[in-house]
């Protein structure tokens, strides 16, 4: 078991005595990412709490090294794990600076003096996060996102062996969201630090983590790859999810598809059906999509957008039986988008298909453009 | 070093606080000065000097430069001094601002109690010694900061702890009053002044034991500036620095009751000096680390109480007024504004 730096066994965790959460089981190598994704108020942060030494554990135990987490005093701790919570903190006249150097605090003397290196060390963090210019601002001044890239650098400053962030992400725009990650991705791998930490955003988690545990309320589930947990019924399990669906192949979640009986049909292929389908989704339209190849992109979003979706067998072509269930619905309908595909030889029947629509009264084909 | 970087921000803080330090020591200087300058009978500055650095004479300037005045400077000094760190203390411990000894009713429990003990014990052993006194006020002291804490754990916000802390102070003087309603002539006397709170009759033996005590907390203090800086962010981020939370927060009550109570023992309840005073000096410096703080607070507080002392022997003179109605007509504006402010900040 050496080979693992940080170990949970059988943790149980919640408050005030009560559990909320029982029989975690997690193990990490360093320079691991796990990431705990599932909806709010499972408990996400009641984990992070517990085994940052915030809260007491109620069962179970956490191994950080060799060590067990209650024979690690608070100050031995210091030196091995930093934090970033979701606490909102206003500490008074303090600059960026000064709150990224409070991370140097486990070095430094009785008086808490820094040191010329200690010094260097928060201004590499800053430069670290891009927030150099940052450093003799107010830290109450700033915006929520510029806020949580201090607060990551004190992380940093703190030099630890494993990071615990809770949501790291929210308040952050895109550009930073991605910077943060990659941060965190190559602290992982080349420091070899390991990282624990919440993510809302489950397309992230699979970009960026080795492991991803999902938690549901009174329900810890096996960690594992992202590849093997981030699953489309999994993820829909997990949020409880009624409406609307996720997509692993993109990691992006869709509204529901519109209701009633289809009247519109789209005929598309590679990827040109995508904003039609976003636009009749908006509108409200319900649509047939089709006649679509199994390994075409706009598959993957009829899927979850379209009413119904007309499928073929990839690589081969359509076969008769595929075109005739084409034809007869879109013989049903009163309006056809297509758009501009490249015709071949194995789509011959969707070409044949379209113009046969054209011709027919009461079908409207509109180009989509 | 360019104009925004943190580098040129440090440097120019760095003069800030020695700007502001100069200022306050210079202060001080002058403020002792004037104070044993002033008074209803005039000594020459020329004779100030003479007696100070010149032996014992039987003369009654001397007497009253020694025996009355130097002390009472003195003790304005050093309790001012341990009053604003009280303060600040306090401040740290509640997140809050406004907390101070007066207010959340730590100077009343530290006044009764000392009531108590002179009324009650007072005949049987003839006079008490200063450790007895503070001893009574910092058991008083506890007492109040008790209750505070126990409505605070309940209700975690800042106008419950005020109400926590005025309610408290409301019992604590009903207390006091019904105990004076009973004593015998000469201790009503005796407790009426002290009471409203004055620096006036301090001695040298006051002087002696007010200072241990005072520069001991001082210490204590001062040596805790690392951890309370790791508190301002949080308690949960102080605990993730390696702060063990628990003893913390019992050494920091400990200190600012220790403050309290020394000032409450000596001068009475006095009032706004432990709210206002780090506020304004925090906000002169344009910093809250508490190495500079803590020194820094000690000296304003220092300077304040001096210039409130001599505000209240010299405004009406002969007749003198209380501590607490100079302190308030100047600490009490401050308050408010930091209300508003707060408040202007939040939106």
């Amino acid at each position: 078991m050496t080979e693992y730096y940080f170990r949970t066994e059988d943790l149980k965790v919640g408050y005030k005595g009560r559990a909320l959460l029982e029989n975690i089981r997690i193990s990490l190598k360093k320079g691991e990412i796990l990431t705990l994704v599932g909806p709010n108020g499972a408990g996400k942060s009641t984990i992070l709490k517990s085994i940052t030494k915030q809260l007491r554990i109620l069962g179970g135990n956490v191994v950080i090294g060799e060590k067990d987490l209650s024979r690690i005093n608070y100050r031995e701790l210091s030196r091995k794990m930093a934090v970033v919570l979701t606490d909102r903190i206003r500490p008074e006249l303090m600059t960026c600076h000064d709150l990224a150097a409070t991370g140097r605090y486990p070095y430094t003397g009785r008086l808490g003096i820094l040191s010329r290196e200690d010094e260097e060390k928060v201004e590499g963090a800053m430069e670290l996060v891009d927030a150099k210019d940052l450093g003799g601002r107010l830290f109450t001044s700033l915006s929520d996102g510029q806020k949580q890239r201090i607060l990551l650098a004190r992380a940093i400053c703190q030099e630890p062996e494993i990071l615990v962030l809770d949501e790291p992400t929210s308040f952050l725009d895109i550009k930073y969201k991605l910077e943060l990650l990659d941060i965190l991705q190559r602290m992982a791998k080349n420091q070899e630090i390991t990282v624990i930490m919440s993510l809302h955003e489950i397309d992230l988690a699979g970009k960026v983590s080795d492991k991803v545990i999902p938690v549901r309320a009174g329900c810890v589930y096996d960690y594992g790859k992202p590849e093997d947990i981030l699953r489309e019924d999994f993820i829909r399990e997990l949020y409880d999810l009624e409406k609307g669906g996720f997509d692993p192949v993109f990691g992006s979640i869709e509204l529901p598809r519109p209701l009633g009986e289809p009247e519109t049909m789209v005929i598309s292929a590679c990827g040109k059906g995508i904003p039609v389908y976003r636009r009749l989704q908006r509108e409200g339209v319900p649509f047939i999509a089709g006649i679509l190849y199994g390994n075409d992109v706009d598959y993957q979003l009829a899927r979850h957008l379209a009413s119904r979706v007309i499928l073929a067998e990839p690589f081969e072509e359509i076969s008769a039986s595929v075109y005739e269930e084409a034809r007869e619905a879109a013989g049903k309908c009163s309006r056809i988008y297509y758009t501009d595909i490249p015709w071949g030889s194995s789509n011959r029947r969707l070409l044949r298909l379209l113009e046969e629509m054209k011709e027919q009264d009461g079908i409207e084909c509109i180009l989509f453009e | 070093m360019t104009e925004n970087g943190f580098h040129y921000e440090n440097f120019k803080r760095r003069g800030r606080y020695t700007a502001v330090f100069g200022v306050m020591i210079l202060a001080l200087l002058v403020m002792a000065f004037v104070n044993i300058n002033t008074g209803t009978v005039d000594i020459s500055a020329a004779e100030i000097v003479r007696i100070i650095f010149a032996g014992q004479t039987e003369e009654t300037k001397y007497q009253i430069i020694w025996q009355i005045r130097l002390p009472r400077i003195l003790m304005a000094a050093i309790l001012g001094g341990a009053l604003s760190l009280s303060g600040f203390l306090l401040q740290v411990f509640f997140n809050n601002p406004i907390a101070g000894p007066f207010i959340l009713g730590i100077s009343s429990g530290a006044k009764m109690v000392v009531a108590l003990v002179m009324i009650f014990f007072l005949k049987s052993i003839g006079s008490m010694s200063s450790y007895m006194l503070i001893g009574a006020a910092f058991a008083g002291a506890l007492i109040s900061v008790s209750f505070v804490l126990l409505v605070s754990k309940r209700l975690p916000n800042m106008s419950a702890l005020l109400v926590a802390g005025i309610m408290i102070s409301y019992i604590c003087s009903a207390v006091t009053e019904f105990m004076i309603t009973f004593a015998e002539d000469t201790d009503i006397v005796n407790l009426h002044g002290w009471s409203q709170g004055s620096f006036s009759g301090m001695n040298w033996s006051n002087v002696r034991v007010g200072s241990a005590v005072i520069a001991a907390a001082f210490l204590g203090t001062f040596l805790m500036s690392k951890p309370i800086g790791a508190y301002q962010m949080g308690e949960a981020y102080a605990k993730s620095m390696g702060v063990d939370i628990r003893s913390f927060r019992v050494i920091l009550i400990v200190l600012s009751s220790v403050f309290s109570a020394c000032v409450t023992a000596f001068a009475g309840p006095i009032s706004f000096v432990g709210i206002a005073v780090p506020q304004l000096t925090k906000l002169a410096l344009k910093t809250s680390k508490p190495l500079i703080v803590i020194p820094a607070s000690f000296l304003g507080g220092a300077v304040f109480c001096m210039f409130s002392d001599l505000t209240a022997r010299m405004a009406f003179a002969p007749l003198e007024l209380n501590i607490s109605t100079v302190t308030s007509v100047f600490g009490a504006p401050v308050v408010i504004w930091m209300l508003v402010h707060r408040e202007k900040e939040k939106q």
